[in-house]
């Protein structure tokens, strides 16, 4: 069987899901038997290679760069892969969407880092806005918000063997078959 | 006014997190300046507040999956504050010292075997395409297989003692929620002496690549700096608790068991317009000259001695290369990781043999406070928590310092040296030569995840810039 292809990418998200796809642990040596790594954090590929089979996404959109990046994984992969609350709901970078009684909740919580810490020295009181930082968006996004996603795969993170099973299933074609218990969120 | 390029290196890899470097060259190839930009912000600080404060240990470490019970434990100080838990009982506090030593374990493991020693193993200039951790299956499995192990022990020691790998829930304000069964500790005895073994191995490793290059790792990204930890009151090693030391290059004291709850009046944060990531100096220094270094290299300087055995040996060794002065090679930072990966799984069987673990009395409360303080020392160095809670029990206020945030300013100094010595001047740019930047960036083994919380997250990048800011060249290997 040809190895699949694959590729991986973190981008509002803690890359606990990165490290929860370490906890397969041994099994890491049957992967690279099964797949080839395209573009992922944990190797020096910083552009994508060729078209890949499956994009697994750790994380939804908080700045434009995010964007583009999910946009071109969605150009350059056959099947999209939602890992872990972050992408699929946007996880705990979307509360600051849902900051109350504020009409400008990103600026809030500017101020609130750069101005008016106790701690800060800000002298000329300018919040970070050089060109080489990318936009931040109004609001944090869901990956499907943006493109169409194919897959998710639930929890904070979801596990390594919830992971293992999810990927051995897609690989071959076939239903997961997890049972309910176990993408269980927490 | 003359021209200048500016390289961009987007995103760094193998480091957690998001980051990017640019390179700003003149009409020579002179690098002009070079910096370590935070690309990503999430505003933690703001939205934690109005919520309820035992809330807030397992949601903070939905910062960084890398070392979240750092934040978890860092939270939970805090908030044994907040509850006026002013003595854990000797379980509680065990158990978390437990969880903490397997996270470093299993942290420092990750960095060194997943994300570094393909630049150590293999060449800093070596081919990219299998300059990662599966080059390093391929090619020596049986190591591979150690770091993977070795990993993994660590995070069965968080699931044991967290509830869950990856954002557990063990700590709660003034205490834990579990103690230790006697099938789990005899489950981690059966394999300990194999991961002390192992952890000497590695130590091996580190050191030899250290005395075998040391004319390379004295010139690597070397430059003169305080440094800042908590020691224990005797000076030794504690990683999970202690007051602040901070030394000066010259290994003279700046300040001594500095109790933490008073670090606002020690350190501060400057912002610059050019990175989310602030940059922390100490006050009586000034933001010009007070910036210092922490981590695992800091902590071998600070600290007088390590109490464990085999650990204790190592430093000796370790600070003998320097004859008792600081340590100040980026390199080192390396070595000075696998000392601590040895401590950790000498702590880790001290504890194992330590009949309070399966102790019952897991909780104290005593009387309410309004404002709590939690420092730890995590993997990457010194983390601060300070909250303030209402009589709601709501959050009203939040300020992290994690610990990349303090290696900011000695990041990009490391950053602009390598540049300069392995860049300027050059006629072409190569992959090998931006490599050498990242492996800069990499001993420091920043979290960039951490460093997003209020903060921001960074892809590490190379751009080429020309005097008017105009983006001219990513390097061809990076499209
Ligand atoms: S889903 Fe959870 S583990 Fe995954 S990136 Fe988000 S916060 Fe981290």
């Amino acid at each position: 069987m040809k190895k699949k292809r694959i590729s991986t990418i973190s981008l509002a998200g803690c890359f606990g899901c990165h490290m929860s796809l370490l906890d397969i642990d041994e099994r890491i040596l049957e992967l690279v038997k099964l797949v080839e790594f395209d573009r992922s954090p944990v190797n020096d590929l910083k552009r994508f290679k060729a078209r890949c089979d499956i994009g697994f996404i750790e994380g939804g959109c908080c700045n434009e760069e995010n964007v583009h990046t999910l946009r071109k994984f969605r150009r350059n992969c056959d099947v999209l892969v939602a890992v872990g609350q972050c992408a699929v709901m946007g996880g705990l970078p979307v509360m600051r969407n849902a900051i109350m009684h504020s009409d400008d909740p990103l600026r809030e919580c500017l101020e609130t880092a750069y101005l008016n810490s106790p701690y800060v020295y800000n002298p000329t009181n300018d919040i970070p806005n050089d060109p080489a930082l990318p936009l931040i968006l109004d609001k944090v996004y869901t990956c499907a918000e943006v493109v169409k996603m194919d897959y998710q795969i639930p929890g904070c993170p979801p596990s390594g063997d919830i992971l293992w099973q999810a990927i051995v299933a897609l690989l071959n074609g076939r239903p997961s078959d997890l049972p309910s218990e176990v993408i269980k969120f927490d | 006014m003359a021209k200048t390029r500016v390289i961009e290196i987007e995103p760094i890899t193998r480091v957690e997190g998001h980051g990017k470097v640019t390179i700003h060259l003149d009409d020579h190839n002179n690098v002009r300046e070079a910096r370590l930009h935070v690309v990503e912000f999430r505003g933690f600080e703001r939205f934690i507040c109005g919520r309820p404060y035992w809330e807030v240990p397992v949601i903070v470490q939905r910062l960084c999956g890398i070392c979240p019970v750092s934040h978890h434990l860092a939270a939970s100080k805090a908030m044994d504050m907040i509850v006026g838990a002013k003595k854990l009982t000797p379980t509680a506090e065990k158990m978390r010292r437990l969880m903490h030593y397997g996270q470093i374990m299993q942290s420092h493991v990750l960095h060194f075997f997943h994300l570094a020693s393909p630049d150590l193993l293999f060449g800093f200039d070596s081919d990219p395409e299998s300059r990662n951790v599966i080059g390093v299956i391929d090619k020596m499995p049986e190591l591979a297989v150690q770091g993977v192990m070795m990993r993994k022990f660590g995070q069965e020691i968080i699931k044991a003692t967290a509830g869950k790998k990856i954002h557990g829930t063990g700590a709660v304000p003034g205490g834990v929620n579990k103690n230790l069964s006697i099938a789990e500790r005899d489950g981690f005895l059966r394999d300990i002496g194999k991961m002390k073994k192992w952890a000497h191995g590695a130590l091996d490793i580190a050191r030899k690549y250290s005395l075998d290059n040391l004319m390379a790792v004295q010139a690597f990204a070397v430059f003169n700096s305080s440094h800042l930890s908590l020691v224990r009151e005797d000076g030794a090693l504690d990683l999970y608790h202690g007051n602040l030391r901070a030394l000066d290059a010259g290994g003279n004291i700046i300040f001594d068991q500095v109790d933490y709850r008073r670090f606002n009046d020690y350190l501060m944060e400057e912002v610059k317009p050019w990175s989310y990531m602030k940059f922390p100096f100490i006050k009586s220094r000034g933001h010009i000259d007070g910036w210092y270094r922490v981590g695992p290299l800091s902590r071998m300087n600070t600290i007088g001695f390590i109490d464990t055995p085999e650990a204790g040996k190592a430093l000796a060794e370790f600070k003998n290369l320097t004859r008792g002065m600081p340590n100040h090679m980026s390199l080192a930072y390396h070595w000075a990781r696998m000392i601590e990966t040895l401590h950790c799984v000498e702590k880790i069987e001290e504890l194992l043999n330590d009949p309070d673990l399966q102790g019952t009395d897991l909780m104290v409360k005593g009387e309410r406070a309004g404002e709590g303080i939690g420092v730890i020392e995590a993997p990457r160095g010194t983390l601060f928590h300070h909250y303030k809670v209402d009589e709601n029990d709501l959050v009203t206020f939040c300020n992290l310092i994690v610990s990349t945030t303090h290696n900011n300013e000695a990041m990009n100094r490391a950053v602009k040296k390598v540049a300069q010595d392995h860049i300027s001047g050059k006629p072409k740019i190569t992959e090998g030569m931006l490599n050498h930047v990242e492996v800069a960036v990499r001993a420091y083994d920043p979290c960039l995840s951490c460093a997003t919380h209020a903060i921001g997250k960074m892809p590490l990048a190379i751009e080429l810039y020309d005097a008017d800011g105009n983006l001219i060249d990513r390097n061809s290997q990076y499209l």
